[in-house]
């Protein structure tokens, strides 16, 4: 990522040259390996110096998966991802993957042709305000139209897509700046009077946070996905181990606290376990690091945490009393604000201050053991909770797994044992349908050798499944687990639950004859002509043999068609606008509350 | 119950920078009461000041959210009590030879100016506070008021700090930490 300063071994003035060997050699000099993108009319001139460049670029089928494809390369590597496209709907097929990025706080540079700037504002051929169309969803954009602003505006970019908050940073350039003759400055520093990030946390703030820790009797830490963006795991085991203090991952921050350890209560929210949920119903403080009150964790708001001090730490000042009011706010990096607490917390212990949460510990263990995260097996067919539980136990944590959004995409979290940061890659915030494959893609490129899985629904996988082709030429062997119900299964799941069972347009007919659907597209076919392997299994007695048939095979992409049982639902669950207190762990069926003392 | 607030903005003068503030209001679901663009003492920044509707909490999310613009250098609230607010108002009138002379007369009162005449109208410039110009208002209404054109409001701190001075208080909430 690029520094305030750039380093001085690199050129900065040549002759000339023309834009657009401007554009590739700044994107060199920030250390760009790799775009994902399809040329067309406008960013044509990039083109040409970029075909002898040393930077590698994925030709893609569809500008949704260029974007998403940079968000798994950036979400796996924490490098920023590049991806590129031209103007007009090829710009405007990158606005899903830019909102996808801002709401997940990806670092992303778009890079967009533009029409030459004599035809903007004429509704030229191929012409779309992009700049204008991405402001609500971009961290900042640029719509360059002097050849000479190149090299400031790619580093400039990508210093902010990088740090701070990060997030998708769109460079809209005019296809007659790409084609002028220019000279290449490269600046040895960056002028950003109005962008100065928080990083270090506040002394005094911190103090606050420790006293507030050591007098709370039910403290939990709920961490969120800032936690995976500051590298902050090794400090955050730290801080709950030497303390004691359970822990809970949203969605977002899957793996930044491992699984196996005891202290971690799982995943809290609208499906999250029922030990995450009532800690934080129950808690007397709520340690927020890196986490942003979303109305998935939350449900109703009034009814949330109802007993809990709030200690929110984030490096956006935006997000703190945004949704709930802190006690003590702290802005900064969650590495930062973390190691700086252990240092005032040991200052305080050897005082003899110390907290003790022994009996909440053994209080919410307990409901961690007496609730654990199941399902039925059904009497027919293959349970898809199993796929993923098998899945999970054969590629192991090392592998990344990506997930679309949906039924697939809660079971994986939940089903999936997550050890590490960067092992999960999901769309949270947006819920974007399609992330799956292109995701894993970029993942794939970004770690060549990590096994890597997409989790997709049969509904997600048909949304972007055209970028098999673009893995299978390109050499990225990724595995697709089609989790395939033969319908919206999130959406089934709620008509099931709240729509009497009128199952209104979801029956996507991907499944077998065998529950009267046409299996159209067949998923195995589909590999195959994508030049993939592909696989199918629907009893759990061929599970792990398929599994391990897929895992074998590295040249290639593969893809199973996992023919599942459809009526499956996902649990937890609290309905959406209700209190956490309302969880349900199945139709119909609260957990038991008759110890309850907490 | 929502008071009105006036934020002082100061922006980089880039091209676009407007429209990102304005669609930061839009997408976040606030209302401009008035907004007013110019340049100030410094040619690349231009000063904004903005007059909004809500309570101190959205306030809050406001200037943080504003303040996470990359053209956005700096945002000071102004309260009436220590700020001068002004608003400049043409007011163009019915007049006939019998009302004109109460006309002018209004216009003497609150300190305004007549900036064109014609035999049937004259054209009032006048600047004040929004209490001023509303009650000029009232009183030129019996007359016959055939257009208005108003600006936003401005506003500038009383004494002799300057915005760009550090000393100046930020809005709270914006430098939390």
């Amino acid at each position: 990522m690029t520094g305030q300063t750039n380093p001085s071994s690199i050129e900065t003035s040549t002759p000339t040259l023309t834009g657009a060997q401007s554009l590739v050699r700044a994107l060199e000099n920030v250390g760009v390996e790799v775009i994902f993108g399809i040329p067309g009319g406008a960013i044509l001139p990039a083109y040409d110096p970029l075909f002898d460049s040393s930077i590698r670029h994925i030709l893609v089928r569809h500008e949704q998966g260029a974007g998403h494809a940079a968000q798994g390369y950036a979400s796996a590597s924490g490098r920023v991802g590049v991806c590129m496209a031209t103007s007009g709907p090829g710009a405007t097929n990158l606005v899903t993957a830019i909102a996808n990025a801002y709401m997940d706080s990806i670092p992303i540079v778009a890079i967009t042709g533009q029409v030459s700037s004599n035809l903007i504002g004429t509704d030229g051929f191929q012409e779309a305000d992009i700049r204008g169309i991405t402001m609500p969803i971009t961290k900042h954009s640029y719509l360059v139209t002097d050849a000479s602003q190149i090299p400031r505006v790619i580093a400039e970019a990508f210093h902010i897509a990088g740090t701070g908050r990060p997030g998708p940073v769109l460079v809209d350039i005019a296809k007659d700046a790409l084609q002028a003759t220019t000279t290449f400055d490269w600046p040895n520093e960056l002028a950003l009077p109005g962008y100065r990030p928080t990083t270090h946390p506040h002394g005094k703030q911190v103090r606050e946070a420790a006293r507030l820790l050591i007098d709370a009797e039910r403290p939990v830490l709920y961490v969120g996905g800032g936690v995976i963006k500051a590298e902050a795991s090794a400090e955050l085991l730290q801080l709950a181990e030497t303390y004691g203090i359970p822990v809970v991952t949203t969605l977002m921050a899957r793996g930044a606290f491992p699984d196996s350890h005891e202290l971690h209560l799982g995943m809290p929210g609208m499906h999250g376990t029922v030990a995450a949920v009532s800690a934080l119903q129950k808690s007397d403080l709520l340690v927020s690091l890196g986490a942003r009150f979303d109305d998935r964790v939350t449900g109703n708001l009034d009814s949330f945490a109802p007993l809990a001090k709030v200690i929110h730490a984030d490096i956006d000042p935006a997000e703190i009393s945004k949704n709930r009011h802190a006690d003590v706010p702290i802005v900064g990096d969650c590495r930062e604000v973390i190691s700086d607490l252990l240092v005032v917390l040991a200052a305080l212990a050897e005082d003899g201050e110390k907290g003790d949460y022994a009996a909440w510990r053994q209080q919410m263990g307990a409901v961690k053991t007496k609730y654990p995260v199941g399902y039925d097996t059904p009497a027919e067919g293959l349970a898809p909770q199993t796929v993923i539980e098998r899945l999970s136990a054969i590629a192991g944590p090392e592998a990344i797994y990506a997930a679309g959004v949906g039924q697939h995409q809660m079971w994986a979290a939940h089903y999936v044992d997550y050890e590490r940061p960067r092992q999960w890659l999901n769309s949270g915030g947006a819920g974007t349908m399609g992330y799956a494959v292109p995701a894993a893609m970029g993942a794939q490129v970004a770690d060549p050798d990590r096994v890597v899985w997409a989790i997709d629904g049969d509904g997600c996988f048909q949304m972007t499944n055209q970028e098999l082709a673009t893995c299978a030429l390109e050499g990225i062997p990724i595995k697709v687990a089609v989790i395939n119900n033969s319908s919206l299964g999130m959406v089934r799941q709620w008509q099931t639950l709240f729509y009497e069972g009128r199952y209104s347009n979801t029956d996507l007919n991907t499944g077998p004859e065998s529950i009267g659907a046409r299996r159209i597209p067949d998923f195995v076919k589909l590999a195959d002509a994508y030049g993939c392997v592909g696989l199918r299994c629907d009893s759990v007695e061929d599970l792990d043999a398929t599994i391990e048939k897929a895992m074998a095979i590295t040249d290639r992409p593969v893809v199973i068609d996992f023919v599942v049982e459809r009526d499956a639902m996902v649990w937890p669950m609290v309905a959406a606008g209700t209190s956490n207190d309302a969880i349900k762990i199945a139709r119909d069926l609260a957990p038991e509350w008759e110890n309850d003392d907490l | 119950m929502t008071t009105q607030h006036t934020l002082s903005v100061l922006v980089e003068n880039t091209p676009g920078v407007l429209a990102r503030v304005s669609s930061l209001f839009m997408r976040r679901g606030f209302n401009i009461e008035s907004l007013a663009v110019g340049p100030t003492e410094i040619p690349e920044i231009s000063r904004m000041t903005i007059v909004v509707n809500v309570d101190e909490l959205p306030l809050e999310q406001v200037t943080k959210q504003l303040n996470k613009l990359v053209n956005v250098l700096k945002i000071v609230e102004l309260d009436s009590g220590s700020a001068v607010e002004r608003e400049l108002m043409l007011i163009k009138v019915k007049t006939d030879p019998a009302t004109r002379g109460q006309v002018l007369e209004t216009v003497q009162l609150f300190r305004a100016k007549v900036v064109d005449v014609a035999t049937d109208a004259v054209t009032i410039e006048a600047t004040g506070d929004s209490g001023k110009l509303n009650a000029m208002l009232k009183v030129l209404e019996p007359f016959g008021i055939r257009e208005i054109a108003q600006s936003g409001r401005v506003a500038i701190g009383r004494g002799a700090r300057s915005i760009t001075d550090r000393s100046l208080r930020a809005v709270p909430g914006t430098q939390a930490g």
